[in-house]
């Protein structure tokens, strides 16, 4: 009972260990020995979650998690950073973006790399830092460079709304929203993909609710369950979907009710509607073009819209040909099975975005998995 | 990205209903409660914050283990930074 072992070593490192071993104990009687489960969590914070709690250990080897697209850094296209960077070059323009963009790699290098060479590149933890960089800097233009999903895009629309009410003219967005419902339709579209379940994501539903995933549980007949980020969490999801696969049912459930209202945060919607408008379609990594999967600024705040004011390349990159990041986003290959991982492509020097952000698959494999494989091995030799 | 961090809503601007001042383990900054003019929370209530803007009203129990889930994903420090991180200080502007 070697896994075993590994189980009561695991739950002693977390919260409510005997909850942790029942809900294992529980996955290892639904689990059907004779079948093979394939599950996708759709969020790069569970990818996270999942490498940093080892929670492949405690699960049955016929119960396979894949990897999904819900990691914002690693699904933009490398011309979206070229294109943002470009405007930025120009004079007088300060680029503001998140921690997590700064470190991503352009065909000319990333921000960071850009900032080293001149230009005026500033780390915000918040649009409202951005709108207040225009407001201290009112003879600069301060260009925001806006990522993410549901989650992130209604701060971004209330802080364009904001710009707005104070004439702020100094201040545009390049709007890089995506939305994950297109997503995971483009998944389950996809001919070599095969999922029984989902595990749904956490912070987008705040926003979005549980409701617009219920077309994958009554058309796709697949079940999903919306998920919190703690071991517990992420087992007691598991064992919501393997009791519904197990009555053959597929429903929508909550079991981060905590924190997701099964409505989600209307006025968060209002915002992000009154703002933006779907894109007719958008290149996502990986997945290439996905129709209506993304926001763009809506003409009435076009004052506020980087591409609607600057001349934008609209740069297409390919990405290098020996990465195989479009493999593994749509989680055909695992992050070790690409040919650069963890030679030419590392956290430290990454080529693909999956290995800049910590909720890029390749970047948790290669920090948790891959460390764990790598002292193993100097155990093993050292014995 | 996806970090939701719990904090405490001190108090609310006389000027701004719309601007709070919240304190996350003893770090102090001002959000924006826009996105909860539908629910509007007041002094002493806790919410989810996500780059600088409050996402939902939680419990006191929630907000704790929120943070409890932080720490075990290793991203309190990062979180904490973030929160220090929100107004921008000048520690932060490199």
């Amino acid at each position: 009972m070697k896994g075993f072992e590994v189980t009561m070593r695991f739950v002693d490192e977390f919260r409510q260990p005997e909850l942790i071993s029942k809900a294992a104990e529980e996955i290892r009687r639904l689990a059907d020995p004779g079948r093979h489960y394939r599950m996708m969590e759709v969020c790069g914070g569970h990818t996270h979650a999942i490498y940093r709690f080892g929670l492949k250990d405690v699960l049955p080897s016929n119960l396979e998690l894949i990897h999904g697209p819900g990691c914002p850094v690693c699904v933009l296209p490398m011309g979206r950073i070229d294109d943002g960077l470009a405007v930025a070059q120009q004079p007088n323009v300060i680029f503001a973006a998140f921690g997590d963009m700064m470190r991503v790699p352009g065909t000319q290098g990333s921000p960071l790399e850009h900032k080293a060479r001149g230009m005026d590149v500033r780390i915000v933890y918040s649009p409202a830092d951005a709108l207040k960089l225009a407001r201290t800097n009112p003879e600069k233009h301060v260009l925001f460079f806006a990522i993410g999903f549901e989650t992130t895009a209604p701060s971004t629309a209330l802080t364009i709304l904001r710009a707005k009410a104070e004439g702020i003219k100094n201040f545009s967005v390049f709007c890089n929203h995506v939305t994950i419902i297109p997503a995971i339709r483009a998944i389950l579209d996809s001919p070599d993909m095969r999922l029984d379940a989902f595990i749904g994501p956490g912070h987008v539903s705040t926003v979005i609710g549980c409701r617009p995933y219920e077309w994958i549980a009554q058309n796709e007949r697949k079940p999903i369950v919306v998920c919190g980020f703690e071991p517990l969490d992420l087992l007691q999801s598991i064992v919501m979907l393997l009791r519904q696969l197990k009555a053959g049912e597929a429903k929508v459930e909550n079991q981060y009710k905590r924190v997701v209202p099964w409505e989600g945060n209307r006025a968060a919607l209002r915002a992000m509607s009154e703002v933006f408008q779907l894109r007719s379609y958008f290149e996502w990594r990986g997945l290439g073009f996905i129709s209506q999967s993304a926001l763009r600024i809506r003409d009435e705040y076009a004052e506020w819209d980087t591409e609607q004011r600057f001349s934008v390349p609209g740069v297409r990159v390919t990405d290098p040909k020996a990465a195989q990041c479009g493999e593994v986003l749509k989680g055909v290959l695992k992050p070790h099975q690409c040919k650069l991982f963890g030679r030419e492509c590392t956290p430290e020097h990454p080529i693909g975005a999956l290995m800049v952000s910590s909720e890029g698959s390749c970047a948790a494999y290669y920090n948790y998995e891959h460390r764990k494989m790598a002292t193993a091995n100097i155990l093993i030799q050292t014995a | 990205m996806c970090l939701a961090i719990p904090g405490k809503i001190i108090e609310i601007a006389s000027d701004n209903p719309e601007s709070a001042l919240i304190d996350v383990v003893g770090v102090r900054r001002r959000v924006d409660l826009g996105l909860l003019q539908d629910d509007r929370p007041v002094p002493g209530d806790w919410v989810l914050i996500h780059v600088g803007f409050a996402m939902s009203k939680i419990c006191e129990q929630d907000a704790k283990e929120q943070m409890e889930t932080l720490k075990m994903l290793g991203e309190s420090e990062a979180a904490l930074q973030e929160v220090s991180g929100y107004g921008l200080d000048d520690s932060i502007t490199d």
